[in-house]
């Protein structure tokens, strides 16, 4: 019956990673030198046990091997042995990286590269044998056996009780290797297992303590297991048995001698005590056969020592052991069992399997799983019952229907409307998760951070319960490190500068997210020095973004440094430079149908908002009306929607109409006009116009008439055709028809290259001064 | 066959022993903590426990003296699963009350064969 | 009035369902139809429906042959007229006037397409060996979207490669 492990891996991946999390937090919150909070120790030390544990059993050696390391010096600070100093604290902390990045190349079915944990474990190895105790010295020396050890300890002695009585091992004397290496049950039951020829016959003296049973620990289980290896006969005694009034029924009062007739070995025998040897009083003699007899003294001890064989040796039972793993690969084979070579056999085999499955898994970072809470779940399930009841009423109202029924009809509808929206939300809310996983790496970050630049940096987290879609949040966690590192890089001061300006010497950078509209906001707030609109308006005209003499406005000169090859840093630092620059980082935002605005004040410090929609898939529309077209324009987008004045529209460069919205001229762009379709109407003056902002820039969308606002879902285009410029989807519409979903930054860049080639060819080479006039 | 309650804070390790009992026909119930577990206990009937030591909230040795102390479960076989193979826990874990023990990293056999020893 | 009954004697507009083709034969078996005078053939094993002239929701800013996108069961499939792109015929849509939607698939991508044809004609076993290659001068089709010819009576059959159909739209 072999269980495949296989099934597991994955589950063990993602909460070794989450694991992982926990212990990079914990270890941000100790103050190296100082006593640490005992809950927070705890937290870390069973992250590393729980990782050990898991990455043992699923037979990924090196991760256990590594594991076992930090865990010995974790249980040194959770039992007050040691106290972390910062040295320790980064060493740990460098580790969970390091951890990280095997439990990566797990997932990725990629081989494991040792050249970060060799060295940590030296480093390991050493901070621990700066230590006086002992034992921790004979741990880190003998890691390679860890994984082996423990299965030594029990996992072989069953496989090899059944190896043994199968193959008759003639081995040397059970009598003289016991003394010698008591542990090595199993080792010692492989050399001497069993004796030359037939049974032996063993002599049991078995007087259990009267609290026995108190464990749950039965006396026939364990005589029923010694039966199993031979021919038993017992006998109990029952003179210890106090009176009836005395009688007690939790207690065991009866002691028993056994007699056992078995091909086993002495070791074996004792080992069926195992977990009571502390409960009683075990002898184990051999009677039926040559060899030596051991007295009763020497034969508890044994047993004992067969126990606890790390009392004398006063050093971590991993040493012990060391030799019988050779053995070890010889009944391996005969054990039968397919998952013990897994868990012994280093983790190559493992990784090849995996590499079969990781397919699908890219990166480490955006697994094909979602944890769920219960709640959300079952709110699902009762929600699909609701559905499931008004379902059945409709489909009984149909299956008689009368126009007398029309009311009851009406209602029925109205009530699956009803359904359909909150399973629809519900099911929204199965992708949303707490940006706490987005925000949980920037503490680290931040110090490390901190440390390079020698500033002195505080974060503010707050609204790490906010939830939004787990799509989302994995893309949008890159342009958010960018944007905090710019941030540190640019915004906060060095200490001496902020105090020689009268602030604190530590800078604050404030992280926060809040649900608005159908949007998710996050904000990056710095205490920092602020962004100069002038020294950003050189770098511009310098760079021949926009010309000089333009009066644009501080927002507009703000989102200049989005624009590509815009940086003002004299020499690009290596934190945030690196060739990611802003204009990646609108992009990224923008592919996930959301918007960035700076807002800035010299001196105080600078606040970047992030706008996310809280789901990718749907979009809230204002329908509209071209001709017999139909578009779909995203409520985000809309300013506002008007009728035109004539008085308001101004013509300029021959066909370019712009309308005066306050103190805006805003282009008019007559939408049968881009998309070469019929219109009801042609002539502005009459027109209905949609004012949408993209990109900064605000365009006005001449329509036939405007239909209902309703939520619609995005379908992609791409899927069966390709990617329409001005085009971000496609819907179906409740009759069934398809609308397009008006992309409108691509419109307005659709129109303004269109616009610039007309131009191209009227004027010939007056390119980049009227690209700004008509975006 | 048999009722078996398992108590482990690593997912993936109860996935396993869970898996792995009930591939032999037991029917098992899981817990993330000794708390969990305990109420799990106390509102149905177990014929066997198997718990890890080290979780939050209630820990193993907690969790079997808890277990101990109700009634139905005086005699209940509670097997602690370590990787420690240290002396101490496993003398703590029977002071507490506990049956026997299954050291970590186990294999899926090993762990029915324990399981299979504590079943009568 | 039962309502349930009512609905489903309404026929879907324009779908027909292949049944009954017979696979056992040898060779391979194409749907035959015309685009203008002209016969033309696609493997059978890629059509998934064939349907009437439904005007489609315009893509904008499309090449002409592009008609539009249709919904076909909540899946959104663009429409492209063959005898547009492969100017043979007039361009002409009437109750007559069929779509092929066919699934097709190449290395990197896999996607349904619809096709506007003049009419649908016989499917047609071909072996091996009857399919010919095709002159390699003149014709307004790309010559790699032409697997071959093949003789059917008085008339000639040019079967096009789905293949290449699939890059129909990247000019």
């Amino acid at each position: 019956m072999a269980i495949d492990l296989e099934q597991f891996h994955e589950v063990f991946f993602e909460e070794s990673l989450e694991g992982l999390d926990l212990m990079e937090q914990g270890l941000l919150a100790i103050n190296g030198g100082e006593q640490p909070d005992a809950e927070v120790i705890n937290t870390i030390f069973r992250a590393a046990h729980s990782i050990k544990g898991g990455s043992g059993t699923f037979g990924f050696t090196e991760i256990a091997n590594f594991t076992h390391v930090l865990e010995t010096l974790l249980d040194e600070a959770r039992d007050g042995t040691r106290i972390l100093s910062t040295e320790a604290v980064d060493l740990l902390l460098q580790s969970s990286d390091c951890l990280r990045a095997m439990v990566g190349s797990l997932q990725a079915g990629e081989p494991i590269d040792d050249s970060t944990s060799g060295p940590l474990v030296v480093a390991f190895e050493a901070m621990l044998a700066g230590d006086t105790v002992p034992a921790s010295e004979e741990a880190s020396t003998t890691v390679p056996d860890a994984a082996a050890i423990p299965s030594v300890d029990s996992g072989l002695s069953h496989n090899d009780i059944v190896e043994a009585s199968i193959n008759s091992l003639l081995g040397a004397d059970d009598e003289t290797s016991l003394n010698n290496d008591g542990t090595s049950g199993a080792g010692g039951s492989d050399e001497d297992g069993g004796s030359s020829g037939g049974g032996a016959e063993w002599k049991i003296s078995f007087q259990p303590d009267p609290e026995i049973l108190m464990t749950g620990n039965e006396p026939l289980r364990l005589f029923r297991e010694l039966s199993a290896m031979g021919a038993m006969r017992t006998e109990a005694h029952t003179q210890s048995i106090p009176d009836f009034d005395h009688l007690s029924a939790d207690e065991c009062f009866i002691s028993w001698t056994l007699w056992l007739t078995a091909d086993v070995s002495r070791d074996e025998i004792v080992e069926v005590f195992d977990w009571v040897v502390d409960e009683c009083k075990l002898e184990v003699e051999l009677v039926g056969d040559a060899s030596e007899e051991l007295s009763p003294v020497v034969a508890e001890e044994s047993a004992q020592a067969a126990e606890s064989p790390q009392e004398p040796a006063a050093s971590a039972p991993v040493s012990e052991p060391e030799p019988v793993p050779q053995p070890e690969p010889a009944p391996e084979p005969k054990a039968a069992p397919v998952a013990t070579p897994a868990a012994t056999t280093p983790a190559a085999p493992a990784t090849a399997k995996e590499s079969e499955k990781a397919a699908p898994a890219t990166s480490a970072s955006s697994s094909s799983s979602i944890r769920v809470g219960i709640d959300k779940v079952d709110s699902l399930i009762n929600l699909v019952g609701e559905l499931v009841i008004t379902q059945s009423m409709l489909s009984e109202l149909g299956n008689n229907f009368e126009m007398e029924k029309l009311d009851r009809l009406s209602n029925g509808l109205e009530q699956l409307l009803q359904n359909t929206k909150e399973l629809q939300e519900s099911v929204m809310r199965i992708r949303m998760l707490p940006i706490s996983f987005a925000f949980n790496r920037f503490p680290r970050m931040i110090r490390d951070l901190a440390q390079k630049t020698g500033k002195v940096v505080d974060l503010q987290l707050s609204g790490e319960q906010t939830e939004l879609d787990k799509t989302v949040m994995e893309q949008i966690g890159d342009p958010l490190v960018h944007l905090v590192r710019n941030a540190i890089d640019h915004g906060i001061e060095p200490a001496e500068e902020r105090l020689a300006n009268g602030k604190p010497e530590q800078g604050t950078i404030k992280l926060d997210a809040y649900h608005q509209g159908g949007n998710i906001v996050i904000e990056i707030r710095d205490d920092g020095r602020g962004i100069n609109p002038d020294v950003i308006l050189a770098k511009a005209i310098e760079k021949g973004i926009v010309s000089a003499g333009e009066d644009l406005p501080e927002s507009r000169i703000f989102d200049l440094i989005f624009e590509p090859g815009f940086s003002t840093a004299a020499v690009v630092s290596d934190i945030s430079g690196r060739g990611v620059g802003m204009d990646v980082v609108r992009r990224n935002i923008k592919s996930l149908g959301g918007r960035i605005e700076i807002q800035s004040k010299l001196g105080s410090g600078s606040t970047f908002k992030v706008y996310l929609p809280l789901t990718l898939a749907i979009v809230d529309g204002q329908l509209v009306r071209v001709g017999t077209e139909t578009y779909i324009v995203p409520l985000i987008s809309i300013v506002e929607s008007l009728q035109i004045k004539p008085e308001l529209v101004n013509r300029v460069s021959g066909d370019m109409a712009l309308y005066r919205l306050r103190d805006d001229n805003v282009p008019i762009i007559p939408i049968y006009r881009e998309f070469g379709i019929e219109a009801d109407n042609t002539v502005l003056e009459n027109g209905l116009l949609v004012v949408v902002e993209g990109e900064g820039q605000k365009i006005g969308l001449l329509v036939d008439d405007l239909l209902a606002q309703q939520q619609v879902v995005i379908k992609s285009l791409v899927s069966n055709y390709k990617r329409v410029e001005g085009v971000s989807g496609a819907t179906i519409l409740g009759d069934g028809s398809v609308s397009m979903i008006l992309d409108i930054a691509g419109l307005i860049r659709q129109v303004s290259e269109r616009s610039q080639k007309r131009r191209g060819r009227k004027s010939g080479g007056s390119g980049s001064n009227s690209q700004h006039q008509a975006a | 066959m048999a009722q078996i309650l398992v108590v482990d804070d690593s997912a993936s390790m109860r996935n396993m022993v869970t898996a792995t009992l009930q591939s032999a026909g037991h029917q098992v119930k899981d817990a993330g903590d000794g708390q969990a577990a305990l109420t799990i206990a106390k509102t149905g009937r177990f014929d066997a426990v198997v718990t890890d030591l080290n979780m939050p909230i209630m820990d193993g040795i907690e969790l079997v003296k808890n277990l101990r102390s109700l009634p139905n479960y005086k005699y209940t076989p509670i097997l602690l699963l370590t990787t420690e193979s240290s002396a101490d826990k496993k003398t703590q874990g029977k002071q507490a009350g506990a049956t026997g023990w299954l050291v970590k990293p186990f294999n899926p056999e090993k762990l029915l064969a324990t399981v299979d020893r504590v079943l009568s | 009035m039962d309502i349930q009954a009512l609905a489903e004697t309404v026929p879907v507009e324009g779908v027909v369902n292949l049944e009954g083709i017979d696979f056992v034969k040898n060779g391979d078996e194409y749907l035959t139809f015309c685009l203008g005078s002209e016969h033309y053939g696609v493997e059978i094993l890629s059509v998934k429906e064939i349907r009437g002239w439904e005007r489609p929701t315009l893509i904008p800013n499309s090449p002409d042959y592009v008609k539009g996108v249709i919904n076909i069961r909540g899946i959104i499939i663009p429409i492209i007229d063959l005898r547009m792109r492969f100017a043979v015929g007039d361009s002409t849509y009437s109750n007559t006037t069929v779509v092929i939607v066919l699934s097709l698939e190449n290395d990197s991508m896999n996607c349904m397409m619809g096709f506007v044809v003049d009419a649908v004609s016989d499917v047609l076993n071909v072996e091996d060996g009857d399919v010919k290659k095709a002159p390699n001068f003149g014709g307004t089709l790309p010559v790699d979207m032409v697997e071959g010819l093949v003789n059917v009576g008085d008339n000639v059959v040019t079967i096009i490669s789905t293949e290449q159909l699939l890059t129909l739209e990247d000019d």
